[in-house]
């Protein structure tokens, strides 16, 4: 066969065709995503970060089911204005255990990186409720229903178990009490040692001003109050963490 | 015996429906399982109608013309329907932002219906037009039959199914949280069962093609179907917590499962809606013209420079955050060398017209075909502007980012189905002409209008917004809150949801111009100026 | 690590080279004088027939 003729195998050949698209397709992917699963400055050094407890796990689960981050975004990029308005600005390692990420592409709203006890959670539940009731310019959506339905925490071990399988470092100590711990970080008076012990920094209380049940806005509240509170920013080294 | 095997496994399926009701982990598998069970004992229902015993016919009579058509013309209305049911939910979102006591707790809250509205627009109005369009260009220019039979029914029917699954899943609050990829783990190994089906059918009708040559329309259509599938599977890799809940969580975490996701992101807009769409415009464009492509081979160009080049783009949309700066370094190169493929498919669309320009004037879907192409150009000029960091730190997290997408999706997409939904419907139920070319032209010009309000508002709201949230003053303290910036968008918001009004009600008049065209009718009007030949006096 | 820079040298160097090469070369493939025909003919197969 002629060169020449080497022009229309291509356009003649189904399978060529199929195979080259493939291959041409797959090039950028390959080379873009897989080095960051093994290149070590991906993710910084730090210090603080811990698996979510379970009753933040729910309320993250919650958060994920209403669609908060159509609206907000938990990423804020190194400029000034979003350093002063929003805080340091976001790690790598701060998502480490997020699966999935929840960093937004759209603020109607603002980020909530770092929302984490900047407000108090009688605040939160009001918001949530009611938000034009303490933002007059607000355009969210009521979620009053989460103060009324119970959180249903049927399966919260094998939740647990899900994360670990896909890399969270949930320890066998973590997931055995998991039930008791998601119901403890609710109840102020519950018995809370070894939920601190095992979750460092974790904010316990009854957040949403009922303590006789569990309710889905105890779980997203307890969720929102830990964001962006778990690195200790006094050990972190900026320069070792340029990417 | 015709549809007894479908009718048994529909029926299967709605058993293992109910079953799934009965032993479901949570509330909302519960719930999504009486959907499944519900719709697929109306699809049992159906069948056992139409169930017949006599023996199998090689083919039915409907098909004189030996191409496999029938599922085509579902495919078209489906795209007709799902049109405006997406034009309207965004409408509905659209004026939930400007006035938010239109949110319904807890079903019709806009961070559930704003995935409704997504994916109803591009898998469901987009996702059926290439389906149908693919099933119908690929016969024509094999000139061979559609392979594998009944294949292409499965196909047809599994993706309506997966659509009302994935709608009705959000409205329940089941999602995974990844944009444009949000149905939960079961609904997505249904759709790449579809998928693989749909890739097996297309496939098999080029390899029995009896012309030589593979068009290049179809080398769009495949390397869009390829993609599409290779992103689905990757992007949607996740743990289920139980095989009969409906929450699973994706096996990467953080930074990669970011990347992936905006990998896949950015590409189910390179190749869902714009490598697929482009196979349209090299199918429709030439025969509404009827002229041949303007440059086969800078086509050819187009399809191996824009496949590279896409798949690289992903990370423009993580600028300036925690992903490895080489990373977006990348994405932007890649966006910017993009723009020159794209804009090289525009002008061979646009100069198919060169010598029929009149063609513009005299007939409104050619002239529909032409602004898609239009604002093709246009939308592929300002995305690798925006993905420049310098602008995307303005531009990002803002209401720019909607008007650049809606300019591509109600400007490009949008059009270039409308102009592929006029040419096919007279065709497929063997008309004569459209029910009102008038009507055609009222349209164009509503959505045209349409969408010139939505993305000029929107491009002004979107950099008053990121203005106003870096903006300092003499004492170098930030001058507005983030509230005061919510506040400035209304005017916009209320202006977006006008725009998108006009579009929709552009998409019902093409909904009543296709009803009436396949029952028959024929409008009695004035045609267009010119649209006719001119009869000359005999010598 | 030692991997990743040795492969991003390759990639900045020889795979850059690569690419552009098989880009020219397909575009001046694409464009040789035998190449018209075979183009102009698949540009007529949508408005054979129907």
């Amino acid at each position: 066969m002629s060169l020449l003729n080497k022009h229309g195998i291509i356009e003649r050949n189904a399978t060529l065709l199929f195979v080259g698209s493939l291959v041409v397709v797959s090039i950028g992917g390959i080379v873009e995503i897989t080095p960051l699963f093994y290149l070590e400055n991906t993710i910084e050094k730090v210090e603080g970060m811990r698996p979510y407890s379970p009753l933040e796990l729910a309320g993250r689960d919650i958060y994920i089911r209403e669609g908060c981050y159509t609206c907000h975004s938990q990423m804020i990029r190194p400029f000034r204005d979003e350093v002063e308005r929003y805080g340091h600005y976001s790690l790598a390692a701060e998502s480490m255990y997020d699966h999935p990420f929840q960093w937004g592409s759209k603020r109607t709203g603002p980020d909530l990186a770092r929302v984490g006890n900047r407000y108090s959670n009688e605040w939160h539940v009001d918001h949530l409720i009611e938000p034009r009731s303490v933002v007059p310019e607000s355009i969210m959506p009521s979620y009053a229903f989460l103060a009324t339905t119970p959180l249903k925490v049927a399966n919260v071990t094998a939740h647990l178990q899900a994360n670990r399988a896909v890399g969270v470092p949930y320890t066998d100590d973590m997931i055995a009490n998991a039930q008791a711990d998601l119901l403890a970080q609710a109840d102020p008076e519950a018995d809370t040692s070894g939920l601190e012990e095992r979750y460092p920094k974790v904010r316990i209380g009854d957040f949403d001003g009922d303590p006789a049940v569990v309710t889905e806005m105890d779980a997203l509240v307890s969720y929102l109050q830990m964001l962006g509170t778990l690195v200790d920013f006094s050990t972190y080294d900026e320069a070792s963490g340029y990417r | 015996m015709k549809y007894a095997f479908e009718t048994i496994a529909v029926g299967i399926g709605a058993f293992l429906a109910l079953l799934g009701v009965a032993f479901a982990k949570d509330d909302q598998f519960q719930a999504h399982m009486w959907v499944l069970f519900i719709v697929l004992l109306a699809g049992t229902v159906l069948l056992l109608r139409r169930l017949n015993f006599s023996p199998v016919t090689a083919q039915t009579a409907d098909d004189k013309s030996g191409y496999f058509d029938e599922v085509v013309r579902y495919g078209i209305i489906a795209t007709t329907i799902w049109g405006i049911v997406g034009f309207l939910v965004g409408v509905i979102v659209a004026f939930q932002l400007a006035y938010p006591d239109l949110n319904i707790e807890p079903w019709f809250n806009f961070g559930r219906t704003r995935p409704l509205h997504t994916s109803a627009v591009v898998f469901a109005f987009g996702g059926n037009a290439l389906i149908a369009t693919s099933l119908y260009v690929v016969q024509r220019t094999s000139r061979a039959r559609l392979f594998g039979g009944d294949l292409a029914w499965f196909v047809f029917w599994g993706y309506q199914l997966f659509i009302v699954m994935a709608a009705t899943g959000y409205l329940l609050g089941i999602t995974q949280s990844r944009e444009y990829a949000e149905p939960e783990w079961y609904v997505d190994i249904w759709l790449t069962l579809v998928w693989v089906a749909y890739l097996v059918v297309f496939m098999g009708t080029i390899v029995r093609r009896k012309e030589p040559h593979i068009y290049v329309a179809n080398w769009f259509y495949l390397a869009f179907i390829i993609t599409i599938a290779m992103l689905h599977i990757v992007n949607n890799l996740a743990v289920p917590v139980s095989f009969l809940g409906s929450k699973s969580y994706s096996l990467f975490s953080g930074v990669q499962d970011a990347l992936t996701q905006w990998w896949y992101g950015h590409n189910a807009v390179g190749f869902f809606l714009t490598a697929g769409f482009l196979g349209m415009m090299y199918y429709f464009i030439p025969k509404q013209a009827n002229r041949p492509v303007y440059s086969y081979r800078l086509s050819i160009i187009h399809f191996w420079s824009l496949i590279f080049l896409y798949i690289w783009a992903g990370p423009h949309h993580l600028h300036y955050t925690a992903l490895p700066d080489w990373a977006q370094t990348l994405g932007m190169v890649f966006s910017i060398m993009l723009w020159m493929p794209s804009w090289g498919g525009m002008i061979n669309g646009l100069m198919t017209l060169s010598g029929a320009w009149d063609k513009i004037r005299t007939d409104p879907i050619i002239r529909m075909m032409v602004i898609a192409v239009a604002f093709y150009g246009m939308s592929t000029f300002e995305g690798p502007m925006m993905s420049i960091k310098a602008v995307n730190s303005l531009s990002h997290y803002t209401d720019w980012t909607i008007g650049h997408v809606h300019s591509g999706a109600l400007g490009w997409v949008g059009m270039i189905t409308f102009g592929a939904v006029y040419y096919l419907v007279p065709k497929l139920w063997n008309r004569p002409r459209l029910y009102s070319m008038r009507l055609v032209n009222w349209h164009f010009w509503l959505a045209t209008l349409g969408i010139v309000v939505y993305a000029a508002v929107l491009w002004v709201a979107g950099i008053q917004q990121g203005l106003m949230w870096r903006e300092y003053d003499d004492q170098g303290f930030l001058v507005f809150s983030f509230a005061e910036s919510v506040a400035a968008m209304f005017p916009y918001y209320l202006l977006r949801a006008i725009g998108g009004l006009m579009y929709l009600a552009g998409g019902i008049i093409m909904g009543w111009n296709v009803l009436m065209t396949i029952l028959g009718h024929e409008r009695d009007e004035v045609p267009i100026p010119g649209s006719e030949p001119v009869l000359q006096p005999a010598e | 690590m030692e991997l990743y820079t040795a492969m991003r040298q390759f990639a900045d160097s020889w795979g850059l080279v690569y690419l552009v090469v098989v880009f020219v070369g397909m575009v001046l493939f694409l464009l040789r004088p035998g190449a018209k025909k075979a183009a102009d003919d698949a540009a007529q197969i949508p408005l054979k027939e129907d």
